[in-house]
């Protein structure tokens, strides 16, 4: 049984003629403490995804399961004890912290919302929270704002740790920190990944980073799932045209690799309007007019992966791009 | 624990406070205001209603510093008295909108299915004129102190209402509000905590205007006859019985005047320092 599995999971805002499709007909699963990747540009709904997943958002429709148990009709007030099981990790160290609150309250929160520990030992959990993430326990009595954005994350990861989770939502969480900062995150992410044993559901939109510590990975377009696979399947033989897309545009620094780059042209189309049959056609190389007739299913390939196109994508020249990604050696994790 | 660590943020604050000499200012008249008022019993050197009809309408002197009544009652005296049911109105209509206007902008304001409801019933209430408002309802109330302190905080409650609720409109969409529901803490805890204590500025601010605003309505109010009984001093009823005098004894409308005057303005500019000090850009400024 998957921790979270999410099945034809659709979230629609607004109303017609104004109906945005944020998330549509989006199904993986996220094992016990697995990292699942979940990328995409600007408005491809990974962060409606996240939410949608801890219900912090109502579905449109499909279903939500954690630990076999359907939460897509639940309450908010059924769901609260449920939040013990997964928690999320925000994108903006500064706007996810209460500036009014001192760190022991907003860590103390989340033991007090489940009734987890109380005085002395309430103390205690705090300050050991607080090391886990780097911290030092006699930060429990500062505000928000005597920190920097990276040990505001950590302050931020240390609640979402406090009520032990099975699972953690981490959106975006290293896009707002300087590069330097985001190493230590990611680092620190990692480790908490192997000292506890936490499931991830890790959302980016950089390709690098998701690679670097997802063990699977989900591509996101317009809402749509385009390619699931293994970071090493992803990575280095994608097989969507977005994919390559994505991992052409991101290369690794080497003075000695081609100066041609063939990207992707124009933006992403409208959410009010997505395009008919598969949502990429308007900016694929390999568009034909069977591509607008019906949504591509997701095709299976060998050992798990999946890729929602009717193409072979191999004919594609990147101009080398993605020759040069596969001759890195893959990171160690 | 945080003695230390809260009482520098309180001096800081103060001293940023009182940077400007004018809200410094305001301060001190305010509290030496206050003090009068509390000490009435033991300072005022005559009794508030002491009659002395050989004594009336007598202009000030070295006896009585700012002359007398049409009934030979000290007019210093008066004020000092009438402070306590000025200020203590102020105090009340405060007291009473802040809970009020609070409860309400937070339900609206968090609560969107109750939003359009509460608005509107406010929408309404803000169409009527203030005073005229205040008349009708102390007329059908009956005159007292309390049904003043009712009409004024029934007048009031709308505009702290709109203050909170576009506040908390702001703060519910921020990100901590989501990570708070996300980490399971209760809808209550959610309003109080976070957003409540994120509110609470410009809630601040608005108080020092509705207490300023109030002394004045009272003073309006005892003025037409439709506040306070006449026997009971404020600076309302003292201005209210003294008009008629106004040609003879100008010092009967001045004085008090004057009263609401410094009470009203310091007010006002303590509460121009506070918004100032609670606004992080204009706080840079100072």
């Amino acid at each position: 049984m998957p921790l979270l599995e999410l099945r034809g999971v659709t979230k629609y805002f607004g109303t017609a003629p104004k109906l945005v499709h944020a998330v549509e007909d989006v199904s993986f699963t996220v094992e016990r403490g697995e990292v699942v990747g979940l990328v995409g540009e600007s408005g491809s709904g990974k962060s409606t995804l996240g939410r949608l997943a801890l219900r912090l958002l109502d579905l449109t429709s499909g279903s939500v399961r954690l630990n076999g148990e359907s939460i897509e009709h639940l309450g908010q007030r059924a769901l609260r004890p449920l939040r013990r099981n997964a928690q999320m990790v925000f994108q903006d160290p500064y706007a996810s912290l209460n500036p009014r609150l001192r760190v022991a309250s907003i860590i103390g929160e989340a033991l007090d919302a489940h009734g987890l520990a109380q005085g002395k030992a309430r103390q205690a959990r705090i300050a050991e929270l607080l090391e886990l993430v780097g911290l030092q326990a006699d930060h429990a009595d500062r505000y928000p704002h005597e920190f920097s954005g990276g040990q505001r994350q950590r302050i931020g990861i240390a609640r979402a740790l406090a009520v032990e989770p099975q699972l953690i939502i981490a959106d975006e969480p290293v896009s707002a920190l300087d590069v330097s900062v985001q190493a230590q995150i990611l680092n620190l992410l990692q480790d908490l990944r192997y000292r506890l044993g936490v499931a991830m559901l890790f959302i980016s939109h950089d390709l690098d980073v998701i690679e670097l510590i997802c063990d699977r990975i989900v591509v996101l377009y317009l809402g749509r799932v385009m390619e699931i696979g293994t970071a090493e399947q992803i990575c280095r033989n994608p097989q969507h045209p977005y994919t390559q897309a994505l991992l052409a545009a991101s290369p690794k620094p080497d003075p000695d690799r081609p100066r041609t780059r063939r990207l992707l042209q124009g933006d992403i189309p409208s959410p009010l309007s997505p395009p008919s049959g598969c949502v990429f056609r308007t900016r694929c190389p390999l568009a034909t007019a069977e591509c607008a007739g019906a949504v591509p299913p997701m095709r299976d390939l060998e050992g798990g992966h999946a890729v929602a196109c009717i193409h072979d994508s191999r004919s594609i020249d990147w101009g080398g791009m993605l020759q040069n990604r596969k001759n890195d050696r893959v990171p160690p994790c | 624990m945080s003695a230390m660590t809260a009482r520098s943020p309180v001096r800081l604050f103060l001293q940023r406070l009182f940077r400007r000499k004018l809200v410094l200012v305001a301060v001190i008249i305010l509290l030496v205001i206050v003090l009068l008022a509390i000490l009435a019993p033991w300072i005022s050197p005559y009794s508030p209603t002491g009659m002395r009809v050989s004594q009336r309408l007598r202009p000030p002197s070295l006896t009585n510093w700012f002359g007398t009544d049409e009934f030979g009652r000290d007019v210093l005296t008066r004020i000092i008295y009438g402070g306590r049911a000025s200020l203590g109105i102020g105090v009340a209509v405060v007291m009473c909108t802040m809970l009020a206007g609070t409860v309400l902008g937070l339900i609206a304001g968090y609560f969107r299915a109750l939003d359009a409801v509460i608005m509107r019933l406010v929408d309404a209430m803000m169409s009527l004129p203030d005073i005229l408002l205040a008349i009708f309802l102390v007329a059908v109330l009956g005159a007292s102190a309390g049904n003043v302190v009712l009409a004024l905080s029934i007048v009031y409650t709308p505009r702290v209402t709109r203050v909170v609720r576009s506040s908390t409109l702001v703060v519910r969409e921020l990100p901590f509000v989501e990570a708070a529901r996300a980490l399971g803490v209760s809808t209550w805890r959610i309003m109080t905590m976070h957003i409540l204590l994120n509110v609470a500025s410009p809630i601040l601010v608005q108080a020092t205007f509705i207490f300023a605003y109030a002394v004045l309505a009272e003073a309006g109010l005892s003025f037409l006859g439709a506040g306070v009984p006449p026997d009971i001093p404020t600076w309302g009823t003292m201005i209210a019985a003294g008009q008629q005098y106004a040609d003879r004894a100008v010092w009967l409308v001045l004085f008090p005047g004057l009263a609401i005057v410094f009470a009203a303005l310091s007010l006002q500019l303590l509460g121009d320092g506070l918004r100032d000090m609670l606004d992080p850009k204009l706080r840079k400024a100072l």
